[in-house]
C-alpha cells in the first residue's frame, strides 16, 4: 500500500514524454559514456578520452549548481548572488579529505608547516575519514545557510538587498580563506591530491563522472519532488504574493529557510564532487563573479523550470570552454553579451523561447 | 551604552527566581477562539502614531459574534491602519485587542492571527498569478500549515468537495483551472474574498470589496457578504455609500483616527458631526 502510493505519487513527477526523455539522458549517461570511455578503441573517432569525461562531470556539478539556484531563486523568488560560498564549502570539505588523504604518512603539507604548527589543527580532524567527510559535506553549507538565511528571512530582507548580503557573504568568505592563517592553504588552496575511497584519481575519471550524473538525476528527481508538492506551490506563492501567504497563516520563514537550506546543500554537494575532477579548491571560487555567472546560467536557460536551469549551465559553460581557450580575453565580454541579451529578449529564458515556439505552432 | 544597560536589566528580569519564563506562562495562544459572552473582537484604547501623526487614537471598538458591521470614513480616517492593528502588521503603541475572550492578538505574528481564524481581504485584491484557481483555493484552505505535511499533502475527497462548494459560491466553476492572473478585476476580488472562505475564519476583515466592480458585480458582492454574516463575523471598510446602505445594519464612522458616530444607517446619516465631517463632503 505505502510502496504503491510511493510509486503513485513518482509517476505524478512527470507526464510521461518528460520521463521517457530523462530515462534516455540518463542511459546516455550511465551506459553511452562508459561504452564510448573504456569499449571502443583509442584510435575510433568515438572515443572518449579520459580529459572529456572529466570535463563532461565537471558539467554535471555545474548543472547540479543551476538546479539549486533555481529552487531558491526561480520557485521562490529569491534570488542568490553568494551560492559560490556552498560550493566552495562543499569543496573545502572534500578537498580537506583528499588532502588528508595524500598525507596518510604522517607529513603535513607546506601551508600548514608554514603557519608553525607541527600537527594538523583542530578543525583538520576527522576528515582523514570518508564517512566523516560526507556527512560535512551537506553539515558545513547546510549550517550556514541555516544561520545566514534564519538571520536575513526573520529580518525580511528581501529583493536586491538580499542578493546584496549573499554578495558580501561569499565576498567575506573568499577574504578569510585567502588568508593563510585561517589553515586552508591561502590563495593556493589545497591542491595535489592523490587518491580518494582507494582509488588513483588519474585512474577515477570515469567513476567520478558516474558518481556526478547518479547525484544529478537524484538531484532533479528531489526537487522535481518539491515543486510538484504543495510545498512547491506555497514556495511560487512566496515569489508572487507573499504577503497574502502571510495573512493565509503560512509563515514564509520556515518555507524559505527549508528550501535555502536545501539549495544551499545541494550546492554544496556540487562542489564536492567537482574538486577530485579539477584537482583544486581555492578562494577564488567565492569570488563574486563566479556567483554572477551562476544567475546566468539560470536566467539564460529559463528560471522556473528545472530543465532549464540545467540546460542554461550547460550552454554557457560550453560555450566557455570553447571561448576561453580560443579568444580567453573576450570571455567576460561575451557573458556580459549573454546576460544583456537574456535580460532584453529571453525573459523566460531558452525554455520559454521553445515553449513561445511550440505554441505558435499549434 | 544606553543599549547595553537595557539589555543587562532584560537580562536580570529574565533570570529573576520568583517568576518562571514567559514561554512557560504564555496565556493559551493556540487557544480555540471563545465567544461565549458573545464578541468576537475587542479593541479598547487603540493608539498608534506615525512619526508623531496619530492614525488611531484611543480607538475602542467591539465586533459581536455574527455581525455584519460596516467601517467607513474619509480617506486616511485610519481604517485600513485598523485591519493591520487587528491583524499583525502593526503594533499599536498602546491599546488592547483581543479576539473572543482568550486570544491577545497583540502576541501574534500575522500569520498565528490567520491561524486563529482571522482572514483578511486586501485593498488592492491580490491573488496568486502563476496558480490556478483551483490552486488559490487549495493553498487557503484550513489545514496543517507545517513544511513537511506541505511535502506529502494530498487533498482529499472531502476537500476537494468543500472547493468545488466555493467555486460555486463565487461563481468561478467554469474558471477553474484557469490560471488566477487572467481573470478580470472583479473575478479576482471573488477569488480572495473565495480564499477567505476556504480558511473557515470566525472573523472577516474585507478592505473595500467593491473597488472597481460592475453594478451587477458590487450587488452579487452585496448578497455574498450579507449571506456569510451569522456564521462569520464580518467586518467590510468600503467608500460606496450605496454599497453600505445596502449591506449594513450597523454601520461605524471612523474620523481621524477614533469612532465618531455608531449606529445604524439612518441614524449614522443623520448625526450633524457625521455630516459636517463625512457626507458633507460627498454632497
Ligand atoms: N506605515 C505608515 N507609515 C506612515 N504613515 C502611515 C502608515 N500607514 C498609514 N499611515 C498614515 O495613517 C493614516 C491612516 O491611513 P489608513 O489607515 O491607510 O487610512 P484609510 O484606510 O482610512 O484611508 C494616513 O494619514 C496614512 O498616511
Ligand atoms: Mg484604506
Amino acid at each position: 500500500m505505502q510502496s504503491q502510493s510511493a510509486l503513485s505519487r513518482l509517476g505524478r513527477l512527470h507526464s510521461g514524454t518528460a520521463w521517457a526523455v530523462l530515462a534516455v539522458l540518463a542511459v546516455v549517461a550511465l551506459v553511452v559514456v562508459p561504452v564510448l570511455h573504456t569499449v571502443l578503441p583509442q584510435d575510433s573517432p568515438l572515443y572518449m578520452p579520459g580529459w572529456m569525461v572529466t570535463l563532461a562531470g565537471r558539467f554535471l556539478c555545474l548543472a547540479l549548481v543551476a538546479l539549486a539556484l533555481d529552487l531558491i531563486w526561480g520557485y521562490t523568488g529569491i534570488l542568490s548572488l553568494g551560492h559560490g560560498v556552498f560550493f566552495a564549502m562543499g569543496g573545502y570539505v572534500m578537498g580537506a579529505h583528499l588532502t588528508r588523504v595524500a598525507h596518510d604518512d604522517g607529513s603535513v603539507p607546506n601551508f600548514i608547516q608554514w603557519l608553525d604548527y607541527s600537527d594538523w589543527p583542530w578543525y583538520w580532524a576527522g576528515f582523514e575519514s570518508f564517512a566523516f567527510t560526507a556527512v560535512m559535506i551537506a553539515l558545513v553549507p547546510g549550517v550556514l545557510a541555516f544561520i545566514f538565511g534564519f538571520l536575513a528571512f526573520r529580518s525580511r530582507v528581501r529583493g536586491v538587498y538580499f542578493a546584496i548580503i549573499t554578495q558580501a557573504l561569499t565576498f567575506g568568505g573568499m577574504h578569510l580563506f585567502y588568508r593563510t592563517e585561517t589553515g586552508f592553504g591561502g590563495d593556493t588552496g589545497l591542491t595535489d591530491f592523490d587518491s580518494l575511497l582507494g582509488f588513483d584519481l588519474a585512474q577515477a575519471q570515469l567513476g567520478l563522472f558516474l558518481a556526478s550524473a547518479v547525484v544529478l538525476i537524484m538531484a532533479y528527481l528531489l526537487c522535481r519532488w518539491i515543486v510538484t508538492s504543495k510545498l512547491g506551490r506555497v514556495l511560487t506563492a512566496i515569489r508572487d504574493a507573499e504577503t497574502r501567504l502571510r495573512f493565509t497563516g503560512y509563515d514564509p520563514l520556515r518555507y524559505k529557510l527549508f528550501v535555502w537550506v536545501v539549495s544551499a546543500v545541494l550546492c554544496g554537494i556540487a562542489g564536492a564532487l567537482y574538486v577530485p575532477q579539477t584537482g583544486v579548491i581555492n578562494p577564488s571560487e567565492m569570488a563574486p563573479p563566479q556567483s554572477i555567472e551562476m544567475a546566468i546560467w539560470v536566467a539564460l536557460g529559463g528560471r522556473g523550470t528545472l530543465a532549464g536551469a540545467i540546460l542554461g549551465a550547460g550552454i554557457v559553460n560550453v560555450v566557455k570552454t570553447w571561448a576561453t581557450s580560443a579568444y580567453p580575453d573576450l570571455w567576460l565580454y561575451i557573458l556580459g553579451g549573454i546576460f544583456i541579451g537574456v535580460t532584453l529578449f529571453l525573459p523566460h529564458g531558452v525554455v520559454g523561447l521553445l515553449r513561445r515556439r511550440k505554441e505558435a505552432s499549434q | 551604552m544606553n543599549t547595553l544597560a537595557k539589555s543587562m536589566d532584560d537580562f536580570r528580569e529574565l533570570m529573576r527566581r520568583d517568576q518562571v519564563f514567559d514561554i512557560v506562562n504564555r496565556p493559551a495562544d493556540n487557544a480555540t477562539v471563545d465567544m461565549s459572552h458573545g464578541v468576537a473582537l475587542y479593541l479598547e484604547s487603540i493608539t498608534k502614531s506615525f512619526d508623531g501623526f496619530r492614525a488611531l487614537d484611543d480607538l475602542t471598538l467591539y465586533i459581536g459574534d455574527g455581525e455584519l458591521r460596516c467601517i467607513i470614513g474619509p480617506n486616511g480616517a485610519g481604517k485600513t491602519t485598523l485591519m493591520d492593528v487587528i491583524t499583525g502588521k502593526t503594533r499599536p503603541d498602546a491599546g488592547t485587542a483581543w479576539f473572543g475572550n482568550r486570544i491577545n492578538l497583540l502576541r501574534l505574528k500575522e500569520h498565528e492571527v490567520a491561524q486563529r481564524g482571522i482572514g483578511r481581504k486586501f485593498q488592492k485584491p491580490t491573488v496568486y498569478e502563476n496558480h490556478s484557481v483551483f490552486e488559490n483555493l487549495e493553498l487557503a484552505m484550513h489545514a496543517n500549515r507545517g513544511v513537511v505535511t506541505s511535502l506529502t499533502w494530498r487533498l482529499n475527497g472531502e476537500q476537494a468537495d468543500r472547493i468545488d462548494e466555493v467555486l460555486e459560491l463565487i461563481g468561478l466553476t467554469g474558471e477553474r483551472d484557469r490560471l488566477a492572473g487572467l481573470l478580470s478585476h472583479g473575478q479576482k476580488q471573488w477569488l480572495e474574498i473565495g480564499s477567505l472562505l476556504m480558511q473557515n475564519p470566525r472573523l472577516l476583515l474585507v478592505d473595500e470589496p467593491v473597488a472597481g466592480m460592475t453594478g451587477q458585480e458590487t450587488e452579487a458582492t452585496a448578497e455574498l457578504l450579507t449571506s456569510l454574516a451569522g456564521k462569520h463575523s464580518v467586518v467590510v471598510v468600503e467608500h460606496d455609500m450605496d454599497f453600505v446602505r445596502s449591506i449594513a445594519r450597523q454601520v461605524t464612522v471612523l474620523h481621524q483616527g477614533s469612532v465618531l458616530a455608531e449606529g445604524s444607517m439612518d441614524q449614522v446619516q443623520n448625526n450633524p458631526r457625521v455630516r459636517e465631517v463625512y457626507l458633507g463632503e460627498e454632497e
